[in-house]
């Protein structure tokens, strides 16, 4: 076990590595000149030399590339071009919120899609089923800020029952959660419906039926537990899916999260806050993966030998 | 179905092995043997005909094939549809009206009819999930080709970029290119096609790899078929039925895509008649008028559900494996 997890520690740091030299190369491809960016409009050609100079961009990329990692390392993204405070200090103000808010949206939306995908498992083709899996398909076609908005307009607005925006308390969660994680949850409703029913047709449940097992625990015992395995390799995917889907609904909301500092950072082009944000959402995304897989071979031990 | 087609779009390997056999041995056999098979075609089930046999049973697919069709033709002939000009016509008597004889969705706080707007705004997204899924779709499928045929260094580079592209989080990498292309439709739809490509290139990698150990792709490789033939005549049209299924949910999820990057202000900006950019609008009238959001809102997602619905429908159609459920 301790080999498997060192051994996919190890297959990340190529990929990690790639990821930062993109990150880094990204002040690069910026059209404009990045210290004439930082000095700001107004700034004479010497400022410009001088923040240059300070920001070590006069120096060649392999040096640059060297601090910046130097940088990445120790937590020290640089400074806001907008607020001039540190970059790592923006992003630590940001990050619960988001972090709590996928979370929350991974909860429910993992609760109710696996109901809703096994109750249409148990009761294929027949009315459940069909309510269910409409349901689904709906929640996936549905774009999660137009969805914001109506479920805003309806439970806040028109009946006044939930706060509209903000993130102060538990009821500021309900709605950008549920937003969040329509879509997650119509993916697992469509997932878990097609490995239980391929579950349901093995022969071990025909066995456990044919001894006179009630159904509900052929269902519970039998099937649950081997439909699930799948089903925990899907929510390592979809979490990726929930952090991208955050920067969205952050907005509709006006949620004071690392999603809505992105937007506003790429609008102001405050490319150290941008940096540091993207490597942290790609780390975030990968460190998930690798703790699902681990899951995945607690629960399966065949995939450990590969 | 015209039979003819079987062959060249076979869908299957164990049906295209005949005929690509007789192919490469450089007779031209694939004439004569298509005009026997047309002579029996009621007899013998073409993939094509077997596909559209399966297709048919998915009544709500279907539908969802007629209503992209009907809204692809709509899209095109917009501008001659549109009763009003989408963005130039200001009608200041009925600001924010609701649905009406003359308004047919209402207007907008500027005075804008919603109708002519939506309509024509379904020409941008459409156009913007289709070129974007189908350069994804080309780039990715060549890279996956190239990749699991290969195997060696350019399976290792090709996937390696890869999982540097999935290591960003849904839409993240989309904003991460806007960042650097600057906004607008067109830097979108580039952003959205690079964020397609890995997702194809893993799926035509996997299948290319299954595929190239069949028999019908050793004969080929034992009578001297080069490289060249083997993939493009004997393992792409494998690939093609796994690659028609992704591209059409692969369109749904590029529409909301898009959508997504307008209504954040780095797609389409106002006063175009994009979808997300017109939700992004009506934000800020929600109080008074409601339904500005709500057009816009239902154009995607039933454009969104059509094409969900059809990728649906041909992944049950072009499985083999769906028959017993």
């Amino acid at each position: 076990m301790l080999q498997y997890l060192l051994k996919r520690l190890l297959g990340l740091i190529p990929t990690l590595a790639l990821v930062g030299v993109l990150v880094f190369l990204f002040v690069h491809l910026l059209p404009g000149d990045p210290a004439r960016l930082a000095a700001g409009p107004d700034a004479t050609p010497e400022t410009v030399a001088l923040v240059r100079q300070d920001l070590g961009l006069d120096k060649s990329l392999p040096e640059q590339f060297v601090r910046f990692v130097g940088g990445v390392v120790r937590g020290d993204f640089g400074r806001s071009l907008r607020s001039k405070r540190p970059v790592s200090t923006e992003i630590g103000e940001r990050f619960a919120p988001t972090f709590w808010l996928t979370v929350w949206s991974m909860v429910w939306s993992v609760a109710f899609g696996m109901a809703i995908g096994v109750i249409s498992a148990v009761w294929r083709n027949r009315w459940p089923d069909r309510l269910g899996m409409t349901l689904a398909v709906s929640g996936i076609s549905f774009p999660a800020f137009a969805l914001g908005m109506v479920l805003m307009q309806i439970f806040s607005v028109q009946l006044n029952w939930l706060p509209t925006v903000g993130a102060d308390t538990w009821r500021h969660y309900i709605l950008p959660s549920v937003t969040l994680g329509a879509a997650v949850a119509a993916i697992m409703a469509r997932f878990t419906r097609s490995s239980f029913v391929d579950i349901l047709q093995e022969d071990y449940v025909r066995t456990a039926r044919a001894k006179g097992l009630p159904e509900s625990r052929v269902i519970a015992k039998h099937g649950l537990r081997n439909a699930l395995i799948p089903v925990v390799t899907m929510m390592g995917l979809q979490f990726g899916f929930l952090l991208g889907g955050s920067i969205v609904v952050e907005v509709v909301f006006n949620w004071p999260g690392m999603g809505r500092l992105l937007v506003d950072s790429v609008d102001a082009r405050d490319y150290p806050v941008i940096q540091g944000l993207v490597l942290l959402f790609s780390l975030e995304f990968v460190l998930i993966n690798l703790i699902v897989d681990v899951l995945y071979a607690v629960i399966n031990p065949t995939i450990r030998y590969r | 179905m015209r039979p003819e087609d079987a062959r060249s779009e076979a869908l299957t390997d164990e049906q295209i092995a005949p005929g690509d056999i007789a192919d490469s041995t450089g007779v031209d056999a694939a004439s004569i043997a298509a005009d026997s098979v047309a002579a029996v075609a009621t007899a013998v089930r073409t993939p094509w005909s077997e596909f559209g046999r399966k297709f048919k049973k998915q009544h709500v697919a279907v539908v969802a094939a007629w209503f992209v069709v009907a809204l692809g033709l709509l899209a095109l002939a917009a501008p001659w549809l549109v009763p009003y000009d989408a963005e130039n016509f200001f009608d200041y008597d009925s600001l924010n009206a609701l649905p009406s004889a003359k308004h047919w969705f209402g207007v907008d706080p500027l005075g804008r009819d919603i109708f002519s707007r939506i309509l024509m705004g379904s020409r941008i997204s459409l156009m913007a999930g289709f070129v974007s899924v189908a350069v994804g779709a080309i780039v990715g499928t060549a890279l996956g080709l190239v990749a699991g045929y290969y195997e060696s260094w350019a399976d290792r580079i090709i996937m390696r970029i890869c999982d540097v592209l999935f290591a960003f989080p849904g839409i993240l990498l989309a904003i991460g290119i806007v960042a650097i292309l600057g906004g607008g439709m067109f830097n979108v739809i580039i952003a959205v096609a690079i964020f397609s490509i890995p997702t194809f290139a893993r799926l035509v990698r996997g299948n290319t790899l299954v595929l190239k150990h069949l028999t019908y792709v050793e004969a080929a490789k034992s009578i001297g078929a080069s490289d060249w033939t083997i993939v493009l005549r004997h393992i792409f049209p494998g690939t093609i039925a796994a690659v028609v299924v992704y591209f059409s949910l692969r369109i749904g999820t590029s529409i909301i895509t898009a959508a997504s990057l307008s209504f954040i202000g780095m797609g389409a900006q106002p006063p175009t008649p994009e979808w997300g950019a017109m939700l992004n609008e009506a934000r800020a009238d929600m109080l008074t008028s409601p339904h500005v959001a709500l057009f816009p809102s239902l154009a995607i997602f039933f454009t969104v559900l059509a094409f969900n619905l059809l990728g649906d429908g041909l992944r049950d159609a072009l499985d083999p494996k769906i028959e017993q459920r």
